[in-house]
């Protein structure tokens, strides 16, 4: 913030006072402005915005106590300095206990008050920067990579929604590529821990070991190569998030350290003693049956009960391919811009075979799939020709598809246009709000 | 002819006037003329404070200022001071033509160390182009060595230059309210040292 950005207010009722002040502020290129008494400085505060207000605290009429409360009310964040004789050193505190940022005692050094301007510029440049900060975090939440208007899709947004601001421990589940750290970040930047971090640890890439270190960090000479102390994921996290992606994959040793935190929000680090208290979430995602590997006896029944509080499925891209067009342009926008090309589109017959084909990497795969196929695009529009796909085999022709699948697949597509409202979908159909009651029966689709 | 009038008031230091005669001439290209205007320090005493209030000396300074006078310096012995700061080293009108300069507080015997009068003209040089550049429209400048850097310590004063920065010269220069001459550069450097 340059001088001229800051604007300073002095309400005083000695005109003396004002003056001197006004001027010494002004030589420092400082915009500033005066008031005789509390009713002047509101109607300024009204007619423009000051980021710093220094008052006197005696004045006839309205004193300047009364006058902090009402400027706090005005902009919590503005600064106040209460000016004050030696006499009333008593209110002054007072001021200091309700909200004003320092006094000056009359005559002040003029050293002091360069200091002190210069710190209360400090605190109203961190303040704002702080409410800046705020502003972004919320314009960014929910504004990452989870596109789709599909119904499935929009029952995931909803769960979300409902989780979010709870301190819940959430379990997320789905394939590979469908998603679940985007969810997992949705989950944490709408909560109430949003402006502390999260911290993502993938638990299948760490040896046991390492992940223990990871974890919970270590002491110096905990073990060969600790030469620092280092603080690890779990302390990083404290006040914000832990997101344990991959739980599936972590040995047995683990899931019992895992517990007793998850239990007492208590550790130690790695050679050390000292007992680290900590407050996260726990956010977690497996791709893997953990109900199965409860029945193996591979993974604990009661760390599973623990971490599987609330549950939220993704479901996989084949299952919503309503979203796959939107999905496709979203990223042919997005490579577009950062590999600065005029491809705008996707060619009619390349979102045909997009649609077409199964997806088993996902999302992460129709991602991959548009960032080649933009690399050796020439026109406007992505080509048959630019793409190429991983797993050509997973392509199902249209042609093979049964009367049965076609109708099936049709009757999805348009109840997730219309939300899933029955009465829309049939006349979009052109059939009877019972034979689609039928038709949703005999496929075994969900309203 | 105009001139920046230097006016002493009650100054019993020597070995001032010819140096700053010279500065403000070489700085900002005005003849300096040195005379004696009527200013009643009686009027402006603070007995409580036992100082001189010197938004009130500037008003007397200015009331009837020559035709010829661009700006007016005050010099004084006496220590300054504004209502809500303990003192002052001088004031001056923002964009206007009065300026006072007090030497009390730049005299080394004020602080209890060895009087060092070369020292003394040095700081009231320094002093007295900050406080003349104020009247030309500078802000406090942030350019450390500047001398339009705000000194709030005498020690802040001996820390910078008695040369104005390359951006507060070139804004000086652009004055219309500058007349005939051409300032010369890097002044005090020849004069002082």
């Amino acid at each position: 913030m340059k001088p001229a950005d800051i604007g300073i207010l002095i309400v005083d009722d000695e005109a003396s006072v004002r003056d001197a002040l006004c001027k010494w502020f002004q030589f420092d290129g400082y915009r500033v402005d005066t008031a005789e008494d509390a009713n002047a400085a509101l109607q300024k505060l009204q007619e423009k915005s000051w980021d710093i207000v220094l008052l006197d605290i005696k004045m006839p009429g309205m004193d300047g106590l009364e006058l902090q409360k009402r400027v706090k009310q005005i902009d919590k964040n503005i600064i106040t300095i209460i000016i004050t004789a030696f006499g009333s050193v008593e209110s002054s505190i007072q001021a200091l206990k309700e909200g004003a940022f320092d006094y000056i005692l009359k005559p002040v050094d003029p050293d002091d008050m360069s200091h002190l301007i210069r710190n209360a510029v400090e605190q109203r440049r961190l303040l704002c920067e702080n409410i800046q900060l705020r502003q972004h975090i919320e314009d960014i939440s929910f504004a990452d990579e989870i596109v789709g208007e599909s119904q499935q899709l929009n029952k995931v947004m909803d769960k979300v929604a409902t989780v979010a601001p709870t301190d819940s421990t959430v379990m997320i589940r789905g394939e590979s590529g469908t998603g679940k750290e985007l969810i997992a970040r949705a989950i944490h930047s709408n909560s109430n821990r949003r402006y502390f971090p999260i911290i993502t640890i993938n638990c299948g890439a760490y040896t046991e070991g390492l992940l223990e270190s990871e974890l919970f960090g270590h002491e110096k000479g905990a073990f060969t190569g600790a030469l620092y102390r280092r603080r690890g994921k779990l302390e990083m996290a404290d006040k914000g998030t832990i997101f344990l992606d991959e739980i599936g994959n972590i040995g047995m040793k683990m899931q019992m350290d895992l517990l007793r935190v998850i239990e007492t929000r208590q550790f130690t680090r790695l050679g050390g003693d000292k007992v680290v208290n900590v407050d996260f979430r726990i956010i977690c995602a497996t791709n893997k049956d953990l109900e199965n590997a409860v029945r193996e006896g591979t993974f604990r029944e009661d760390l599973y009960y623990r971490l599987n509080v609330f549950s939220i499925v993704l479901p996989p891209l084949r299952e919503r391919k309503s979203d796959i067009a939107l999905l496709a342009r979203f990223f042919v926008k997005k490579y577009a811009q950062a590999m600065n090309k005029s491809v705008m589109d996707i060619s009619p017959e390349t979102l045909d075979v997009l649609l077409r084909y199964e997806w088993p990497g996902n999302v992460r795969e129709l991602r991959n799939v548009i960032e080649r196929a933009m690399v050796g695009a020439q026109g406007n529009l992505i080509e048959l020709k630019d793409l190429s796909f991983p797993f050509p085999v997973a392509m199902k022709p249209v042609e093979e598809n049964s009367l049965e699948e076609v109708e099936k697949s049709h009757i999805i597509k348009i109840l997730d246009r219309t939300g899933g409202n029955i009465a829309q979908a049939a006349g979009i159909l052109k059939i009877s709000r019972l034979t689609l009651y039928n038709k949703i029966e005999k496929y075994g689709l969900k309203k | 002819m105009a001139y920046i009038y230097i006016v002493p008031i009650e100054t019993s230091t020597e070995g001032w006037l010819e140096p700053l005669e010279h500065s403000v001439q070489s700085v900002f290209g005005v003849q300096a003329k040195c005379s004696r205007l009527p200013v009643d320090l009686g009027a402006v005493y603070d007995e409580t404070r036992a100082q001189y209030n010197s938004s009130e000396i500037l008003i007397q300074l200015i009331a009837d200022p020559p035709a010829d006078a661009v700006k007016i310096l005050g010099v004084t012995d006496v220590d300054l001071f504004i209502p809500i700061l303990t003192f002052v080293f001088g004031e001056a009108q923002l964009d206007g033509i009065g300026a006072v300069v007090s030497l009390h507080r730049l005299n080394n015997g004020f602080y209890g160390m060895p009087e060092d009068n070369r020292l003394l003209v040095e700081r009231m040089l320094k002093e007295s182009v900050h406080e003349l550049g104020h009247t030309f429209g500078l802000l406090h400048c942030t350019h450390p060595g500047c001398v339009l850097n705000a000194s709030t310590y005498v020690e802040d004063i001996d820390q910078k230059s008695v040369d104005m920065c390359p951006q507060c010269r070139a804004h000086v220069q652009a004055r219309p309210d500058l007349p005939g001459g051409t300032p010369t550069q890097g002044f005090g450097s020849t004069v002082l040292k």
